[in-house]
């Protein structure tokens, strides 16, 4: 049970962490303008020499590999629904880390979700 | 047929293409993992061996493909059609997932689990269909 709350937090925590991280470098390179196919490769390139970039491929490739892991002992009908805790986490992360304004009905769909992965977690 | 009927069915299809492909990744990465057997030893060579048998497994590597599938197929729909409408929309793929564990895996999903699969869905579909720029309008 304990191995299990760990990895879904690894799948969780980092697959969010690299969703963030690349937003950061995304951010930081602007928005694209220009859809010609050589203006894309040179924003690939700006894209690969960010930083950023490659800190959330490294935690996208940590939860992807925590998910694998977790799913070797753990059914698909309890490991997915519960990385849905992601909402959540992006919520706080927003809030607290970015200083958005997240709205009411936003984070009465973050309770839900919370909710819903207790009841998982009861059903298991 | 007009063309915003068009539009529809066009975003119907890739929607449910894209919960299919999702989903079926899910159970085809969980099958091959289930193949391979639970990681229980932590030790390098231990690790390097599960790698070796991760990447070799044709299983994993059908859902990987199925995987990009769904992200080709997300992508797509998201070049028309509003990302508040496809969140919500593609909240669904957690009870597909649940449904093929059940049908396809021989999981035992208990009603607590289903409930909690109804929970999630509409949380996520609540999430979605809430602003994406909130700071602008605080």
């Amino acid at each position: 049970m304990l191995r299990t709350a760990l990895f879904v937090s690894f799948v969780v925590l980092a697959g969010t962490g690299g969703e963030m991280a690349t937003t950061v470098a995304m951010k930081r390179i602007g928005e694209v303008h220009d859809f010609r196919p050589r203006a894309i490769l040179a924003f690939v390139g700006r894209a690969f020499r960010q930083g950023w970039m490659w800190f959330g491929f490294a935690l996208m490739t940590v939860s992807f590999f925590a998910l694998l892991a977790l799913l070797s002992w753990e059914d698909v009908s309890f490991v997915v629904p519960a990385t849905a805790l992601s909402y959540a986490v992006g919520a706080v992360g927003a809030r607290f880390l970015l200083g958005e304004t997240v709205s009411r009905t936003r984070w009465a769909g973050v309770l839900l979700v919370c909710c819903g992965v207790a009841l998982l977690w009861v059903g298991k | 047929m007009t063309t915003a009927q068009a539009r529809r069915t066009k975003t119907a299809v890739l929607l449910v293409l894209m919960i299919l492909f999702g989903a079926v990744g899910d159970v085809l990465l969980s099958k091959g993992m289930k193949e391979i057997g639970a990681v229980e030893d932590w030790s390098p060579a231990a690790l390097a061996r599960t790698f070796l048998r991760v990447f070799t497994h044709p299983t994993l590597w059908l859902g990987i493909a199925s995987l990009i599938g769904f992200f080709t197929c997300y992508l797509l729909v998201l070049t028309w059609a509003d990302f508040s409408f496809v969140l919500p929309a593609s909240s669904l793929s957690y009870a597909v997932v649940a449904l093929l564990g059940w049908l396809a895996l021989g999981e035992s999903v208990t009603p607590l689990r289903w409930a909690g699969v109804l929970f999630i869905c509409l949380g996520v579909g609540l999430v979605g269909i809430t602003p994406h720029s909130t700071t602008e309008q605080a």
